[in-house]
Parts: structure tokens; sequence; C-alpha cells
């Protein structure tokens, strides 16, 4: 049986590093898709204040977050104690296009 | 009636009683939001910095194990304003219907004002995070960083300290052989976390020698800072070429590792930068040593 699809979505809010405009059309694509998400203002900030949820977010299932490079995702979990399971799949939104982010966030699980 | 959400009840709940999230609702005893009625709450649920949930039909929310879950929706019957769940999650419900995405916002912001959630910092989270993949334990890290951001536990560097890190300053990466301190807000890579590639190593191995920049060490171009900080009204200054100098060498430092002005300006006094310059190089030849054994 496949494991649910489980998306999250990070704003990066506090700062100006992923282009608005391709933030804001990942999000627009996802909250108009039937696909359910979690969309969270800034791991950056979850991370720094050792927020428990990060080890619910990285917890079962198949885990697709849209962020930015996957190295930083990886050690900001870590950094709380949580390590994101292997198949966990990053999508950067600070190299990559909305649509290409988009396109394989929505992607069915294999 | 009260809607079947399906909230996770298992989990026992961890100290976070500020954990306040928003579900944006569709399923049963609720009618969908229209697309871009959807889209422009979440976003700014989002700038408020709210963490939100959109739960579409079937679907559920994600696990939140502690603190406070508002339910936004356009309910087709009646909701209480507030219940509790068995592990104590408080459960609001507010209908959203025929208001506005900023009307929504403000209900949301009232609901973690009633549950005594503070509002979050407007901080920029800045902070090194450590890969761990790379790191090689060397405590460059711990004897550089003036701001206690560095500690060190089982032998172990690790970051203690992330709100004394100093917003925007990647010096401590900057120190790194290994490259393996990231700043995610960091505008280039691979500080910010993009692959570290063999170029970035030996840039690295190549590092600027900073004494050898400064004509001393470090520390002691940060003490001559101060003191010309100290000095800023003193009628001699123009002429003192050697303090002009150090400041030279500061201004090259400053480009050198990408420190912020506001971190010189912040720096304790002289006697503050020796001393804890001394107990950092101690601590890291500790946690060396102790590594040795």
């Amino acid at each position: 049986m496949t494991k649910p699809l489980r998306v999250l979505y990070c704003h990066c809010t506090y700062a100006n590093v992923v282009p608005k405009a391709t933030k804001e059309e990942v999000l627009r694509r996802l909250t108009e898709s039937d696909v359910p998400f979690d969309a969270v203002p800034d791991l950056c900030e979850m991370s720094a204040k050792k927020d428990p949820a990060l080890a619910d977010l990285a917890a079962d299932g198949c885990l697709k977050i849209a962020a930015c490079y996957p190295r930083a995702v990886k050690w900001l979990f870590h950094a709380v104690g949580v390590k994101l399971p292997d198949t966990a799949e990053v999508l950067n939104m600070r190299t990559d296009t909305a649509d290409a982010v988009a396109a394989k966030l929505l992607e069915p699980p294999a | 009636m009260s809607i079947p959400l399906p909230l996770p009840l298992s989990a026992p709940p961890p100290a976070s009683a500020a954990a306040f999230r928003v579900a944006v609702y569709e399923g049963t005893g609720a009618n969908p939001f229209p697309p871009g009625e959807r889209t422009a709450l979440v976003t700014a649920l989002l700038a408020k910095g709210l963490s939100v949930s959109v739960i579409r039909p079937g679907g559920s929310a994600g696990n939140l194990v502690a603190g406070s879950l508002l339910v936004l929706g356009h309910f087709t019957d009646e909701q209480p304003d507030h219940a509790a769940t068995d592990s104590g999650v408080s459960v609001y419900f507010r209908n959203v219907a025929g208001k506005s995405a900023a009307e929504a916002v403000e209900l949301a912001v009232q609901v973690r004002a009633a549950a005594n959630i503070p509002e979050p910092a407007k901080w920029k989270p800045w902070f090194p995070v450590i890969d761990y993949d790379r790191c090689t334990n060397c405590m460059q890290c711990l004897s550089f960083c003036l701001f206690d951001v560095y500690g060190v536990n089982e032998g172990k560097i690790q970051v203690q300290n992330n709100n004394k890190c100093k917003t925007d300053c990647p010096a401590c990466s900057r120190v790194c052989p290994e490259v393996a301190i990231l700043f995610p807000k960091y505008r280039h890579g691979p500080i910010n976390g993009d692959v570290v590639s063999a170029d970035d190593v030996r840039r690295e191995s190549m590092k600027v020698d900073i004494s050898s920049l400064l004509g001393g060490d470090i520390y002691a171009a940060l003490r001559d800072r101060n003191a010309k900080f100290k000095s800023r009204f003193s009628k001699e200054r123009d002429s003192d070429k050697a303090l002009e100098e150090r400041q030279k060498c500061l201004v090259k430092l400053g480009e050198k590792l990408d420190i912020p002005p506001e971190v010189f300006a912040s720096l304790p006094s002289p006697d503050e930068i020796q001393r804890k310059a001394a107990e950092a190089n101690a601590k890291a030849q500790a946690a060396l040593e102790a590594n040795k054994s």
C-alpha cells in the first residue's frame, strides 16, 4: 500500500532569500490543488525555537518539503534532534522554478 | 454537531503549550473555500507568522500534540467556540464564510491572544547550523565566536545559544575549515546550504590567514576597533595613524568574513573580549584534549 503523501511548505517569512514570485506561485498551486498540506511561516524559526512540531512533520508518510537547499533543511531538522526520513524529498524554491517545484510536490507518490 | 476532525490524540503532549496552528478546513460539515479565497487566506496567515494546515475533504490535520488549534471553515452547522481534546489540545472553531482574508486573520490573532499564546517575535532566524557530515569537531568555531553561541556536549561541538548569534554575521562559517557551518538565510553558497563543491573545499584550505591580514591576531584587531570607538571624541583621533591602519585592517576583515558593522559595534570592552577569547579557547582546548583521551 502506498504511504500517504505529506507536503510541507516553508514560506521563509522572515528573510528575502526565496524569490517572492516563486514561493507565492508554489503556494497558489498547492492551495488550488486537492492535496492537504502543512505550511509553516519559517522552518528556520521552528528549528531555532526547537519546535516539537518538526518531529511530527518529519514523521512517517511520503514527505515532500518545499523550502530551500536540501542540506540546510536536513540539518535544520537535525538541530532539533529530528532525522528526516531518507525518503523525504526536499524541493528548492531558491534555485528551482515554481513550475518545477509545484509539479514535483503534486506528483502522486510512487 | 461538531466536526469529526481526525485530530491525533494518542501522542503525549511535550512542553509546547504555546504551539498554535490554524487549520483551513474543508470536509464534513463545511463547504469548500473558493480557490482564490483559500490562497489569500493561507498567504495572509503565514505572513502573520501562523502555521497552517490545509485540510481537504477526506484529509486530516497534521498532528498537534499540545497547544491550540483554530479551525477556520465555511461551516454548514453550528460549531462550539471552544472545545478540548483528550490530550489537552484546545480546539477553537470560527466560521469565516463571508469574511475577507484580513478579517479571518484578525479572528486568528484574537483567538491566539485569548489562548494566551504570545505573538511570534519578528526576528530573522539567524543562527549557525552544523552539517555533521562534514564537521570534524575541530573546535575552531568555538574558539572563534565571542558571543557564546557554541558549546560542547559529550565532546561534540554544538550550537547551544542560537539567540546570541549576531544577525547577518556568518564569520564562524568563514573560519570553518570544513565548510560545515551553514546559515540557511545567507545569500551565497555553500554557506546557505548549497552543495559544497571541490572548489569550495580548496578555497577553504587556502583561506586567508586572518592573522597576517591583520598584522596580529583577530582579537587584537577587535580590541583596537574598540579603542578607536572609545577615542571617537578624541581630538587626536585623525592623527592616530596606527589606529587608522588597524581600522583599514578591520574593514578588510569585515569584507573578507562578511561581518556586518553592527557586529563590530556590539563588541564588548577590550578586557571582556580578551577574557571571552581566552575562555572560548580554553573550552575548545579542553574539549579537544578530552576527545583525545
